[in-house]
């Protein structure tokens, strides 16, 4: 065995002394920081604008076309009188669902994204500038109607509530297991249809979202009928609650999926760089 | 669906690590994917190979390793590789299992040329 031809590799050891002799000139950083920190760093600022003035935000995300903007007419039609709300809403054009909240008498700004398929933190904080938040008991977010992407981006948000019309199919949790995976409350929208749909279970739907380990409250609503408002306005009063007694001991709400928070929190330093060899 | 955007924040990273550690060339990138971060490693690499022309980065290899979807359940002590749309205990089918694997999007090491 010498260390001249390189008989002394063998298929055993090859990793380790291929990876104890970096090439000449070559040093591995090791790095461990989330592709979107700089989107993670802006929600946080986010995050700490929204604590400093109490409200409590909620960031709302479906499909295009299941019920998002009529659930937040409901909302704000039962509760303007008690607490003080306003929208951001996200869409690729027009300013038809601004419009449609502001008929409801509370504040709304609109972010048209142009292609952009998702709301990320920098468009969220942009909209704060055209604004005021303070004395707001309530914000929400309609997100981009997709299930795909806008899982993805903190917005520095409190909770996540994702929709689920019936005239979709109850599958869809297990379709988009990134999206109902981050669910803190999954509504089941356009109940009244049920009668004409005989392809929708909300038991399969729940099953599905049971195998994501999801225990998030689900709650089957109709904006239509006003069945599960009752049961959506408990549970929003609920976490309002809950959130401004985290507020009280110096804390703060998160949706309960953070990405990578295992493993990021397991490295301690995970965003410092260091030389590994 | 936003891989451009996830890749220009990658180059960002290692353009600032590289000025950092004043590489003259980026030799390889190394970033974990999972399969529940919602992104699509081949349009990652893709993207990649658009967005680095003209950077320290230009003639890097962008390796992708993709992490598997593990959760660990506090009843039956056990880790478990499970489906991206099956996080329970495959053991007791509990759902108060821990995701330890899979929801990864990060930058793990950078390999710089450094005279």
């Amino acid at each position: 065995m010498c260390n001249t031809c390189g008989c002394n590799i063998t298929p055993g050891n090859r990793p380790f002394v291929l990876a104890e002799k970096p090439k000449r000139g070559v040093t591995t950083v090791s790095v461990l920081q989330n592709l979107l920190s700089q989107n993670n760093h802006q929600a946080e600022h986010n995050r700490s604008h929204f604590d400093a003035a109490k409200v409590l935000v909620i960031n709302l995300m479906s499909s295009p076309g299941s019920g998002k903007t009529a659930l937040l007419e409901t909302t704000i039609k039962r509760l303007r009188e008690s607490l003080k709300i306003a929208v951001i809403e996200g869409d690729l054009e027009t300013e038809n669902d601004a419009l449609r909240i502001q008929a409801q008498g509370v504040p709304a700004y609109q972010i048209t994204t142009g292609s952009a398929c998702h709301l990320d933190a920098h468009l969220v904080h942009n909209a704060l500038h055209h604004m005021a938040i303070d004395g707001l008991d309530l914000l929400f977010i309609e997100n981009v109607g997709n299930l795909v992407c806008p899982a993805s981006f903190d917005l520095g948000h409190h909770r996540n509530v994702v929709l689920l019309s019936v005239t979709e199919g109850d599958d869809k949790p297990a379709k988009y297991p990134v999206m109902f995976r981050a669910a803190d409350l999954m509504l089941i929208s356009k109940t009244d249809l049920l009668p004409y749909l005989d392809d929708f279970s909300p038991n399969n739907a729940k099953q599905h979202l049971h195998d994501l380990a999801n225990n998030t409250p689900i709650i089957e609503f109709s904006a239509k009928n006003g069945s599960g408002l009752d049961e959506w306005i408990t549970w929003l009063q609920a976490e309002i609650a809950a959130y401004r007694l985290l507020l009280d001991s110096q804390q703060t709400l998160r949706p309960k999926v953070q990405q990578d928070g295992q493993l990021l929190h397991a490295q301690p330093g995970h965003n410092k760089y260091y030389p590994v060899l | 669906m936003h891989e451009l955007s996830l890749c220009d924040d990658l180059l960002s990273q290692v353009v600032a690590i590289a000025l950092q550690h004043q590489a003259q060339s980026v030799e390889s990138i190394t970033i974990n994917i999972g399969a529940l971060s919602g992104i699509e490693p081949s349009l990652v690499d893709t993207a990649f190979s658009l967005l680095k022309a003209g950077t320290v980065a230009e003639l890097a290899e962008l390796i992708i390793h993709n992490t598997p979807v593990i959760v660990s359940c506090p009843h039956c002590n056990t880790q478990s590789e499970v489906a991206a749309n099956r996080l329970l205990c495959p053991e007791c089918q509990s759902t108060d299992t821990t995701l330890i694997s899979g929801d990864e999007m990060i930058l793990a090491s950078v390999a710089l040329c450094i005279e």
